[in-house]
């Protein structure tokens, strides 16, 4: 997907070549409690988010499971209501809209969903679920739907014929194939794929990763790409945000962030992912994170990660660390970020954020 | 088929040393009689693994990895007379430090589950007892093969724990699996296994469901009890970046039999077989930027009911025509290419070579 996309622009360069803007995003989900089931306290799920997506670029959210990626991914394809914070796709602020008033947009923001067991109706052909779509949004393509529906499937390589078959007659990866084609019907700007191949083993996963680049090229399509896998995050992205309890901690490069990753968490998690070369397996220095991530009702004060972070110093537990630009389109949330030249930086300080 | 011809096949590694491997499994087959047909899950599999050496199996669902497993384990079902209940019909031998366990009674094999040999599943929810707090299932495991009062168990399962590097052992011994985090829950599990110091330890996937900073943490675990027992390990994954990392030799199974058998080193740096090659050309790198495509393989596993005649994996196979039709007539056996590396296929040594060489290498 790396190929499709041109060369990024420049520094503060036109606004609208952004197709979705997120600012101050936050989702806390109410845990309620006793007779009159008031609030006791909050999953805060998603706290104060900001990104901005491209036109045409593949921008991938990364995290551990509990982060709040796919709370991120189903807020900005609208399935959630934000609590705060407001999203702005094509100039239009959807933060707060109606179902209603979102139906119309949903031909524009389309989603793939990570398995494609439960994600297709069992009792619905094929030509049904593919042509769905069309069917809600009242829309008569060209050459009537069934044409349409089939030159989809043919689309995401699949045999046209099939029109009439039902879900459990298809493998899993046939299976997203067809999820994939009914996300494609309408033709829509923005693809948000919550961990698309996940579920599906390492060949086919590789079909579906080169299937996914190909129809972004060939229908011009914008991604954002929610995975854990730091494998195909590097493949597919053009950039990638690192997120942590809620939080982004570090947003760049997917070529700068695997190079050389600032946010010691970044870090971590990269020195944890295993490579299939037997030759690294003496050299790789492995940072071990002790313990599990906090829990997201009760997260740590300032920096969310300085619990489990070996540079944690008293500031960290004191004061949140601003997602700032410490090196050109470079964004780390940290005191004291790794492979920057100084050390004792204040992320704070403006020095810093005009570098 | 050529049962006997396999029989012959040369499990062994010529690089193994000369004392009997701790495990072995000759010919093993699990097929499965359903209403559509026999699933050969498992048809044909032979392998050996030395005492405190880990094997790494790899391959795509269906290969018939984990049925491998429970074999080994003797945790299938056999049918109680053939028409009346299905289960697994199994043939073969499985040697467990010179001692088959296939002709066994399931009582025999049941005493050396948890003493002999462990498993680790990959659920570990649903491999636990949700009624039973983590320290109850730990001590009914140790009591069972250690003649202890419950209060010595209580201590060892709590030793256990904190072994595995739960934190504050003595309060979360009390604890139920519903509780504990998936990563907790994984090495209360490992804790659970090794509470009786196996010789022989079998993990299905154990990192699976786990994030990597989880996962990095079970397998430096697993490595740490393993130099402790001199344990003989079987990791199934279908991970080749944990392979890797942790296996000493490696079996590549598709459709229920092997299709590479080497050592991790040889593996990696000159696989032999066009599956092998479609594993690693599928898988994006973390190490690397990469611009070209991924070589997916395509189309998809085959039916275990209906395996393709000849080489199973023919018709998947980019390189299949090379051998004016042998690939789709005759199966083929695992042939030594190198030294303790075997491989199954049809191609010549300097096809296979000069493929892996200008072809697939240059791509990865």
């Amino acid at each position: 997907m790396t190929a499709s996309t041109q060369k990024p622009a420049e520094a503060g360069a036109e606004q609208d070549s952004d197709l979705i803007i997120v600012e101050g995003l936050i989702k806390h989900f109410p845990i309620r409690a006793g007779i009159l089931r008031r609030q006791v306290a909050a999953v805060q799920a998603v706290d104060g988010v900001n990104f901005s997506v491209k036109r045409g670029e593949t921008f991938s959210i990364v995290g551990e499971s509990g982060c709040g990626k796919s709370t991120t991914a189903r807020l900005l394809t609208r399935l959630l209501e934000p609590t705060a914070g407001k999203i702005t796709f094509e100039g239009r602020d959807i933060s707060h809209l109606k179902d209603a008033a979102m139906r119309p947009l949903r031909r524009d923001l389309q989603m793939i969903f990570q398995d494609p067991y439960s994600s297709l109706n069992p009792r619905h052909t094929v030509g049904k679920i593919v042509g769905a779509p069309f069917r809600i949004q009242g829309v008569n393509p060209p050459g009537g739907v069934k044409k349409a529906v089939q030159d989809l499937l043919a689309a995401v390589g699949l045999n046209p014929e099939h029109y009439n078959r039902y879900p459990h007659e298809f493998s899993g990866g046939q299976r997203q194939r067809i999820g994939i084609a009914r996300t494609l019907a309408l033709r829509p700007r923005l693809i948000v794929a919550d961990e698309p191949v996940s579920a599906l083993d390492v060949s086919i996963q590789a079909q579906i990763i080169n299937l996914l680049e190909d129809l972004q090229s060939e229908f011009d399509l914008t991604y954002v790409i929610i995975a854990h896998d730091l494998s195909v995050v590097r493949y597919v992205s053009d950039r990638v945000a690192v997120m942590y309890l809620g939080k982004i901690v570090e947003l760049t490069d997917a070529e700068a962030l695997y190079g050389a990753p600032m946010h010691p968490y970044t870090v971590a998690l990269m020195s944890a992912v295993p490579v299939p070369d037997t030759r690294r397996r003496q050299e790789r220095e492995r940072i071990l994170l002790s313990g599990d991530v906090p829990s997201p009702i009760s997260p740590p004060p300032a920096c969310r990660f300085h619990t489990r972070c070996w540079k944690a110093q008293e500031i960290c537990r004191t004061e949140e660390p601003p997602l700032v630009e410490l090196l050109p389109r470079h964004h780390v949330a940290c005191h004291f970020p790794e492979n920057y030249p100084d050390q004792a930086v204040n992320a704070t300080s403006p020095e810093a954020s005009l570098r | 088929m050529t049962t006997s011809a396999l029989r012959d096949l040369v499990i062994r590694h010529p690089g193994q040393g000369e004392e009997q491997p701790f495990l072995e499994v000759v010919d093993l087959r699990v097929h499965f009689p359903t209403d559509d047909g026999l699933v050969k899950s498992v048809d044909g599999l032979s392998f050996a693994l030395d005492r405190g050496k880990t094997l790494g199996i790899v391959g795509e669902s269906g290969s018939g990895k984990s049925v491998t497993s429970l074999a080994i384990m003797g945790l299938h079902t056999r049918p109680a007379s053939e028409q009346t209940r299905p289960g697994a019909q199994l043939s073969g031998e499985i040697y467990l430090d010179g001692d088959e366990l296939l002709g066994k009674t399931p009582e025999y094999v049941r005493s050396l589950r948890g003493k002999r040999m462990a498993m680790i599943f990959q659920d570990p929810l649903s491999a636990m007892n949700p009624y039973y707090t983590v320290g109850q299932q730990i001590i009914e495991a140790y009591r069972i093969h250690n003649p202890v009062n419950k209060k010595v168990a209580r201590k060892h399962a709590i030793d256990m724990l904190g072994r595995v590097g739960i934190p504050e052992p003595s309060r979360r011994v009390d604890a139920y699996p519903h509780q504990f985090s998936g990563g907790m829950r994984q090495r209360a599990m490992i804790a659970m296994a090794p509470s009786c110091d196996p010789d022989l330890l079998m993990a299905d996937e154990p990192t699976t469901a786990l994030d990597v900073t989880v996962q990095a943490q079970i397998l430096d675990l697993i490595r740490d009890l393993q130099s402790e027992f001199n344990s003989s390990v079987v990791l199934i994954t279908h991970d080749l970046g944990v392979v890797a990392e942790i296996a000493d030799d490696v079996l590549v199974m598709y459709a229920g039999r092997a299709v590479e058998y080497g050592s991790a080193e040889q593996l990696f740096n000159r696989p032999a077989h066009p599956y092998t090659w479609g594993l690693l050309g599928s898988m994006p790198r973390f190490d690397r930027t990469r611009s070209e495509r991924l070589l997916a393989i395509t189309g998809s596993p085959p039916s275990l009911i209906n395996v393709p005649p000849g080489c199973p994996f023919h018709p998947r196979c980019a390189y299949a025509a090379r051998n004016g039709g042998l690939s789709e007539d005759i199966r083929p056996e695992l042939i030594p290419v190198e030294p303790g590396h075997t491989v199954a296929c049809h191609l010549s040594q300097t096809d296979r070579e000069q493929i892996w060489e200008h072809e697939i290498a240059p791509k990865l």
